[in-house]
């Protein structure tokens, strides 16, 4: 059970919100759409829904016309980020909702109806709350019943529209844990917007990457974040450094270090790389080229430290990660004098136009 | 009294400037908005509780009172209607010339009532559009209840509608939207989810509409020829019975006024009081 | 492909254009049709009759004077009703809407026997010299009574989510209290002081029930511009008063359109120099 987007395209009066969009979304698959606010994941959602529709392109469900049914007539579940829970109806009500508004005929009975909202309740941990009104309730738990109202329909696939963005850090944690707990016990297809990477990161199966209306990436996310596709993948997943590179002959160099020869890059002149902060190593040895620089600052994060480093050749403070036992053993205190080198970066030609545009098509990566 | 601000001293003059600004105030109201409504109801009562009474046993009392409920009831469910509508196809939809949309239906405030009367005898009028083709029908608008009831709906458009716009544009469409896709007939999204969301201020709205239908003045003089029993509201009857120097019966009538409008004021504020103690709860 | 998601959109939006073009649409096209018997031409010829002129003048000239003093007393009564507690607060706060619900017909008798030369305040304010009832005073009275709500309403919720803090910091750094709040305050309301002063105008000059009463309606000196139109109907000139209603309500709009570009001006004002 295929679920084909084709080509959707849907313009605003002074914007292209999704701009050729095409992506595969397979049965029980948990995708999450990720990218900056404008970035047409919610535009594509809410076409999902039915509550919006494209000007050009087509929805197909085992190859018949999505689109053609109303948003009424999808059976899909729908939880936006600040819930919109029917404030007037109790938790009970606002669970039943959708299979009380169903029409004579397929209406189940009173009691059908109280032993889904019951198990349902329970599985979202809310058996206790069933009485009271969404004003008494705490954000993550509005949530719990929006999920467990949009459930209770039993929709063939699940939207949700960043529905842990109104909450607390440590909620939206507990939360995203529970959610995949749920995606696995129930493996209904889900499409998840979110703004935040981790968030996509932790979650999903298959992550889609957009920008602009445009999907830079569809893939895992280990390997979205191992292999980027394109700059704005490199900077909007994860962390990342960028820096400038520029052709020595054969090979390619930043002030005192330079890759191996023999690399690629064919015919260009100017390159910008990403090296993720983890991916600088600063036991490079004497024989092989490496950046002297000098440590700024060091910030714990648990077993992790990030570190500020100054590398006077290139002009720049690049981010390093190293893991906290290791501080000590390699004397990073700051103004310690290093050398460091990258173990793998991602490179992208610049083209020869003055505005210096990166070439997707020329990507290249060098890994130790 | 205190100025609604904790923690710091307020200096001497401070506090003298606050004190007058207060008195100032209360005089200003007292005189201005206390006086004028007391004397209604002591000059209705000016020859005692009896003359009050029998003032408004009189067979023309009784019918501006009948008059001016139904106009009320029938003004007041129209523009309920109208107001839901307009307010449902301006918050939930785009389209072109909302501006302009609004701009109507607000018209009928900046119009001068007396203007809103003239406005339909020129339509229904002897003289007007449609003048010479009721009276060869023998239908009577102007000068008759329907002129009456024409002459309120315009004057009282506005009301529901001003209400429940800025109220369901700022609740927004969200729930709406996932009743539809939970499954939920226009209908059933309706009364189910956008009626219970606006209730106080449909409410709040007919209580207004209510309370001008009955009062208007301006547009019904004009529309009414001033018929004794056949089309003379409560308004109506007290402008005839004042300038007949019947004080006390004029002054009757209008203390019954009176009372509707304390009535609205009361429902009002509890609706008020009510709404911003949910709000305090959310 | 476009549908809307929502239902209803040809039946609420059919219904309320109906309903505006029977009810508005149709009736101010008949006063434009009626009106046309006099034509652009007879209009000043209208006007420039004496009794027209003063009535003109006075429902025009009384409205404005009125809103403002509106604007100045609404002011004051609206900061004492947000800022200060005091006893009765809640019972005037509701009787701030008396004006709104009380039909004109009663405020003016009411009016008109407080006034009056043996009313309540009238037996003191006469032998003062101070004629108000069957007077043009009368008139501006009435006016500021109908006009009263609209500069508060308006205004109170502004006031009320008016940021302290701007004025805390103004007084730190060594404004008096009067030049925080001329300085201050005032740039930030003026907008809204605007709106209210609009509404309670449109509102004060279309005056109907709450003025003839107490005006005396003596002709070339409390005689109100409605009232022209009334008695023209009565005598069955329905031409000459299409005209007086063309002329007011162009006025009105008139006035309504200067004061909505005034607003913008001000809002813009406003959050240059504050």
């Amino acid at each position: 059970m295929t679920l084909a987007l084709k080509r959707l395209s849907r313009h605003f009066p002074d914007i292209a919100a999704l701009d050729d969009v095409s992506l595969d979304i397979a049965s029980g698959e948990f995708i999450a759409l990720v990218g900056p606010s404008g970035s047409g994941k919610t535009t594509l959602l809410r076409i999902l829904a039915g509550l919006d529709y494209p000007d050009e392109g087509s929805v197909t469900l085992h190859g018949e016309d999505f689109l053609a049914a109303t948003a009424r007539e999808r059976n899909v579940g729908l939880v936006f980020q600040h819930y919109a829970l029917f404030r007037h109806l109790t938790v009970r009500e606002n669970v039943a909702f959708g299979l009380r508004v169903r029409p004579r005929r397929r209406r189940p009975s009173r009691d059908q109806i109280r032993a889904r909202v019951d198990e349902l309740l329970k599985r979202v941990q809310l058996a206790e709350l069933g009485g009271r009104y969404p004003s008494q309730l705490s954000g993550g738990q509005r949530q719990r019943v929006a999920l467990a109202r949009a459930l209770a329909v039993e929709p063939d696939v699940l939207l949700l529209d960043e529905p842990f963005g109104a909450l607390d850090a440590q909620v939206r944690t507990a939360l995203r844990r529970w959610l995949r707990e749920l995606h696995e016990e129930l493996e209904l297809t889900t499409v998840f917007v979110t703004h935040d990477q981790e968030e996509a990161l932790e979650l999903a199966d298959r992550i889609v990457v957009m920008n602009k209306g445009r999907i830079e990436q569809v893939g895992r996310p280990h390997d979205v974040y191992q292999d980027p596709a394109t700059p704005f993948v490199c900077e909007f997943i994860g962390r990342t450094n960028r820096i400038a590179l520029q052709r020595r002959g054969t090979t390619w160099g930043a002030g005192g270090w330079s890759l191996p020869a023999g690399a690629s890059g064919g015919r260009f002149q100017s390159a910008v790389a990403y090296i993720r902060p983890e991916h600088l190593s600063l036991s490079v040895p004497e024989d092989e080229p490496a950046w002297n620089a000098r440590l700024r600052h060091v910030y714990l994060a648990g077993s992790i430290a990030h570190l500020d480093i100054h590398i006077a050749e290139i002009d720049q403070t690049l981010e390093v990660d190293v893991a906290s036992e290791d501080l000590a053993r390699l004397s990073l205190v700051p103004g310690a004098a290093l050398r460091t080198a990258p173990t793998r970066l991602v490179a992208f030609p610049l083209d020869e136009t003055p505005a210096a545009q990166p070439l997707v098509s020329e990507r290249w990566v060098m890994q130790r | 009294m205190t100025a609604r601000r904790s923690g710091r001293p307020v200096s001497a003059t401070r506090r003298i400037g606050q004190v007058l600004i207060v008195v100032a105030s209360c005089a200003f109201l007292c005189l201005f908005l206390v006086v004028p409504l007391a004397s209604v109801f002591v000059e209705a009562l000016r020859q005692g509780a009896q003359a009050f009474v029998t003032s408004l046993d009189q067979p023309e009392a009784m019918a501006a009172i009948r008059l001016t409920l139904l106009v009320a009831a029938i003004t007041v469910p129209l523009n309920v209607i109208f107001g839901v509508a307009a307010a449902w196809a301006m918050t939930r939809f785009t389209f072109r010339g909302k501006a302009l949309l609004g701009a109507l239906i607000d018209l009928p405030l900046s119009v001068s009532p007396v203007v809103s009367g003239l406005l339909y005898v020129l339509m229904f009028g002897a003289q007007g559009w449609f003048g010479p083709w009721l009276s060869a029908h023998g239908i009577k608008v102007i000068f008759a209840v329907p002129g009456l009831v024409l002459a309120t709906i315009f004057i009282t458009l506005p009301f529901v509608a001003r209400e429940l716009i800025p109220l369901m544009q700022a609740q927004g469409s969200e729930e709406e939207e996932v009743a539809r896709v939970l499954g939920a007939s226009g209908l059933q999204t309706f009364f189910r989810v956008t009626l219970p969301n606006i209730r106080w201020a449909l409410l709040y709205g007919v209580l207004l509409c209510n309370a001008r239908a009955m009062g208007e003045f301006g547009a019904v003089s004009v529309v009414s020829g001033h018929i004794r029993g056949l089309t003379t509201t409560m308004p109506l009857e007290v402008e005839m019975r004042y300038n007949e120097y019947n004080y006390v019966g004029a002054f009757a009538i209008a203390s019954l006024l009176a009372l509707l409008a304390l009535l609205t004021l009361a429902v009002k504020s509890a609706l008020e009081w009510r709404y911003q103690a949910a709000e305090n709860h959310r | 492909m476009r549908r809307r998601v929502l239902p209803g959109f040809g039946l609420s939006l059919g219904f309320t254009v109906t309903y505006l073009g029977l009810i508005v649409l149709l009736p101010l096209s008949a006063l434009a049709w009626k009106a046309s018997e006099i034509g652009l031409a007879g209009i000043p010829r209208l006007l420039s009759s004496p009794r027209t002129l003063a009535a003109f003048k006075l429902s025009f000239g009384g409205a404005l004077l009125a809103a403002s003093i509106n604007v100045v007393v609404g002011l004051m009564v609206t900061w004492a009703l947000v800022r200060y507690r005091f006893p009765g607060r809640r019972i005037l706060d509701a009787l701030i809407d008396l004006p709104f619900a009380l039909p004109t017909a009663v405020a003016g008798i009411a009016l008109t026997a407080v006034y009056a030369p043996n009313g309540w305040l009238g037996r003191w304010l006469v032998p003062l010299g101070i004629q108000v009832a069957y007077a043009p005073l009368g008139v501006l009275v009435a006016m500021v009574f109908v006009g009263f709500p609209f500069v508060v309403r308006t205004l109170q919720p502004v006031l009320q989510s008016l940021e302290r803090d701007v004025e805390d910091a103004a007084e730190s750094l060594g404004a008096s209290r009067l030049q925080t709040f001329v300085k201050v305050v005032l740039p930030t309301l003026l907008p809204t002081l605007l709106t209210g002063f609009a509404l309670a105008l449109a509102r004060a000059v279309g005056e109907y029930g709450s003025v003839i009463f107490i005006a005396g309606n003596i002709p070339l000196r409390s005689e109100i511009a409605p009232l022209l139109i009334v008695q023209r109907l009565e005598e069955f000139d329905y031409a000459t008063a299409a005209a007086l209603g063309v002329v007011m309500l162009a006025f009105s709009l008139v006035l309504l359109v200067l004061l909505s570009v005034l607003q913008r001006w001000s809002r813009r004002w406003a959050e240059q120099h504050v």
